[in-house]
């Protein structure tokens, strides 16, 4: 069976019943999406089909032949997503297994409401579960990266050029003091 | 890790990201390798803490687990500071589980019990100061100058117009005598220290490139899931898997002490391989366990007084003579820590010893249960502590048990194994949270300050029957009445007795965030409000009147109180209700403001203040208080743990629930700037949330709510 995961075609050998989560982790040894509940319950291992946030522990791999899977890894196509840019930004994250999950609903979230409200914020993303209760930050997250998104189509439009590659926005990140 | 290993070996260990490669295997010339400082026994050994490169970068090897609490961050901190190097120049690395990393203050090497930062305040800031004089002194040499000449400088030595790198000098420092004592820095004087700083580990997880348990692989390893008895203390009776092993993918079907595993190439298939089993069960008494004929038990003891905890005076006579008498029992349930990752360890079984992957806060232990099943010395298991998703106690076994059943089964199909926990078996295998019954009268002088107490609690001991037991004093497991015998309102109560009831129960139990603190804290915060209803008294006032001796409960309460507006009118349909409460040297308050409609309580907003003492970094403090008052309000509203015919009632985030996005409050926190010993932080949130809650709701509704979860009708 063939799938596309990123932008690159796979092939698998895998029961077409095999949930995507485990054809991504453990065949394809993919391990960013993260798994937490198996039941759909819990949001850990939403990855986008098509540009949809899907829960990928209740997806079986035959389902998304001939579709587009983005998975963390990903998402952002040259260094990080605004969403992720946020994410540290706002100090989100905690233990960190949840957040994977929690980036790729709120990008899905934002590619249809570029600017959501809170209301918004609290319908697409209460199906991610997060243990270490990083719920506040994470809402201000999302509204921060839909200001960063906007504002990034804007510099596209004025032809700036993206000035922050990966390892600077990494560096100053982690030095900067909040 | 040794240096005898082969190349092969290397590679696959440097191409496991976020694995640990041991300072000892890395190209010495790299490194800026301390020796041990034979005549500074009291300082630590630099060369086990700290690296740095010369391309400049500065590793600080972390002796805890970083389990969302920060430790990747702080730590670090705390060695910058007196390295005064450059921020931005930090990597940080797990350490081996190895003497060297054992706890300051418990000995073993274990994250746990908020106990991180102040037990590593001084050894991670020696680490950097002595790594500093160091290399101070490797420039002086080279340059020929006083030593006084010179000084550190964000990542330079510097002196006159001279200046070099930390890494330029990396090599010569390592040849330095390191000192025998060095001074560390007044706090005046702090820079990174006491300020905000954004996580380390951030990059990484919002990347999916962290490497947590779970997402270990090594070369030609299995995924194994394991069906254990569906009651606690069930044993195999028969098996037969022939169907498991017909299973594409099934590599092997083998017995361990907890159950039979399944190993096969991938979770699903190890889960398929699972369904296919046929397993005969010899359940054992576990089989008739039922939680509510379990309270009945509790409560029933609730009569009799238990051993005695902490008494002073002559309670009966007093609670006798007192003008008014408050009655009140408690109930708590069984609760599962349900970290987001659920359970998983990796072990290779060679020949040259045991190599361990797992999300531990329990290096010491894990590591000796392992060398103990595979028949080794402890120093022949290589345990590599990757990312946790998640800790809260649970990762903290004395019985290892998702450890050690890794080891075995890695040792029993002669393959590499990674061993995963379904969420289903994550919330049913047991050491949850213990249940627990109180029972408390108080009687009330002319004044209305109370002037008797007595308080019966009933509960499993935690501590009993692990290697820990030899902290149970007189039968008492501090763990199970913390809160209560350190209270300051019992303290000043002339007349109180607190007994103890510790019955044995087939249910493993376990810390789970602050420990005793998580029914006592609920308990004496509700207790003492419906005291202060009982006086004619605001709570907050009452409280004030009982606390005079206690500054610090003191000083947060009137903090929280003050910013939430205690005594101005809630907005309309919200009630506020508070709490005060001290753990793990700490002093944490919470106002909470509630609704409640159609019998659902919904939490706006909590306002909480700190006082952990010296604070080393203010945003993880602030963020594992919204952490703990998540952590506390899902067990407020939902989290219960059932037993029926011995079987758990819970299987998920289904039945289990916890709080979700769309229920968060507005949390608010405030942090006391204090210069008093530190205190943890990743646990005292957790405790005054709940009492806070429900005394909000006797605002509201005019009820007391004296049971776990929070339910009206
Ligand atoms: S693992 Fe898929 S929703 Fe929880
Ligand atoms: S950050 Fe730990 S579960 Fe969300």
């Amino acid at each position: 069976m063939k799938i596309d995961v990123n932008g690159q075609v796979r092939e698998v050998d895998v029961p077409a019943d095999m949930p995507l989560l485990w054809v991504l982790r453990d065949v394809l040894g993919m391990t960013g999406t993260k798994y937490g509940c198996g039941i759909a319950q819990c949001g850990a291992c939403t990855v986008h089909v098509d540009g949809e946030a899907v829960r990928s522990c209740a997806t079986g791999v035959s389902e998304v032949q001939g579709k587009k899977v983005t998975t963390i890894e990903g998402l952002g196509a040259s260094g990080l997503h605004p969403v992720q840019r946020a994410w540290i930004e706002a100090d989100v994250v905690q233990c960190g297994w949840c957040q994977p999950g929690q980036i790729m609903a709120a990008a899905a979230l934002l590619k249809t409401k570029p600017k959501p409200s809170d209301g918004d914020i609290d319908e697409a993303l209460s199906g991610n579960i997060c243990r270490c209760g990083t719920y506040q930050r994470i809402r201000a997250a999302v509204h921060r990266a839909s200001d960063l998104t906007a504002a990034g189509e804007r510099r596209a439009e004025a032809g700036a050029e993206r000035s922050e590659g990966l390892v600077s926005e990494m560096s100053a990140a982690a030095g900067a003091k909040s | 890790m040794s240096a005898r290993r082969g190349p092969s070996r290397r590679q696959f260990l440097k191409t496991s990201a976020g694995l640990v490669i041991g300072f000892t295997v890395a190209p010495k010339t790299r490194l800026f390798a301390f020796q041990q400082p034979g005549g500074a026994p009291a300082l630590p050994p630099p060369n086990a803490f700290l690296r740095i490169g010369e391309d400049d970068t500065v590793t600080v090897i972390l002796a805890h687990s970083e389990m969302g609490q920060g430790v990747w961050t702080t730590l670090p901190m705390l060695v910058a500071e007196e390295l005064e190097c450059d921020w931005a120049k930090i990597r940080v690395e797990n350490a081996p589980a190895a003497p060297a990393y054992g706890h300051t203050a418990y000995g073993a090497q274990m994250t746990g019990g908020s106990t991180s930062t102040w037990s590593e305040l001084d050894r991670y800031r020696q680490v950097g100061a002595m790594a500093r004089e160091m290399l101070i002194a490797a420039a002086a040499a080279e340059w020929k100058v006083d030593r006084e000449s010179c000084r550190a400088e964000k990542g330079f030595v510097v002196s006159g117009d001279r200046r070099a790198s930390y890494g330029s000098l990396a090599k010569s420092a390592a040849q330095q005598t390191p000192p025998a004592s060095v001074a560390l820095k007044d706090r005046k004087d702090w820079k990174i220290v006491g300020k905000p700083t954004r996580r380390l580990d951030s990059a990484s997880k919002v990347a999916g490139k962290a490497t947590f348990g779970m997402d270990v692989r090594v070369p030609g390893m299995k995924v194994a899931q394991i069906e254990r008895s569906p009651v606690f203390g069930g044993r195999v009776k028969s098996f037969k898997a022939d169907k498991a092993k017909a299973v594409p993918g099934v590599r092997a079907v083998v017995e361990v002490p907890s159950g039979i595993a399944v190993v096969a190439d991938h979770f699903w298939a190890a889960r398929l391989g699972r369904q296919a089993l046929e397993i005969e069960w010899d359940l054992g008494p576990g089989a008739s366990l039922d939680t509510g004929k379990t309270l009945e038990e509790y409560r029933a003891r609730l009569g009799a007084e238990g051993l005695k905890a902490k008494a002073a005076g002559d309670v009966g006579p007093a609670l006798a003579k007192a003008s008014k008498r408050v009655d009140a029992e408690y109930a708590f349930p069984y609760l599962a820590h349900a970290a987001m990752e659920p359970l998983n360890a990796t072990a290779v079984v060679g020949p040259d010893g045991v190599d361990v992957w797992a999300g531990t806060q329990f290096q010491s232990g894990d590591q000796a249960a392992a060398a103990k099943i595979a028949g080794v010395a402890p120093e022949k298991v290589r345990l590599h502590t990757t990312f946790l998703g998640g800790g809260f106690g649970r990762r903290a076994n004395p019985a290892n048990d998702f450890v050690a059943e890794a080891v075995q089964v890695a040792k029993a199909s002669g393959m590499p194994v990674k061993v995963v926990w379904t969420r289903e078996d994550d919330m049913h295998g047991g050491y949850y949270r213990p249940m627990w019954a109180h029972k408390v009268s108080a009687g009330l002088g002319a004044d209305g300050r109370p002037v008797a107490w007595k308080q019966t609690i009933v509960g499993q001991s935690i501590m009993e029957g692990t290697p820990f037991a030899m902290m149970i004093k007189e039968g008492i497991d501090e763990t199970s009445v913390e809160g209560v015998v350190d209270s300051p309102y019992i303290e000043a109560i002339p007349h109180h007795h607190v007994g103890l009831h510790s019955p044995k129960s087939p249910v493993p139990v376990l810390w789970w965030r602050s420990v005793g603190h998580t029914h006592t804290a609920f308990v004496m915060e509700t207790m003492v409000d419906e005291l202060a209803a009982a006086a004619g008294q605001d709570p907050l006032a009452y409280r004030r009147r009982l606390l005079q001796k206690a500054p610090r409960h003191l000083g947060v309460l009137e903090l929280a109180a003050a910013r939430a507006g205690w005594g101005t009118p809630a907005p309309a349909g919200r009630f506020r209700g508070l709490a005060v409460h001290s753990s793990f040297g700490s002093y944490v308050a919470q106002v909470a403001e509630v609704s409640v409609e159609k019998g659902k309580v919904r939490v706006h907003r909590v306002v909480c203040a700190i006082d952990c003492g010296i604070c080393v970094n203010p945003a993880g403090v602030t963020a594992q208080m919204e952490s703990a008052i998540v952590f506390g309000l899902s067990a407020a509203l939902y989290g219960a743990i059932t037993l029926k015919d011995g079987r758990v009632q819970q299987s998920n985030f289904d039945d289990y629930l916890v709080l979700r996005l769309d229920e968060m409050p507005k949390v608010e926190v405030h942090i006391v700037s204090s210069s008093e010993k530190a205190g943890g932080a990743g646990e005292p949130g957790t405790p005054p949330i709940a009492p806070a809650v429900a005394n909000a709701v006797f605002a509201a509704t005019g009820k007391r709510l004296r049971n776990l979860p929070l339910k009206l009708a």
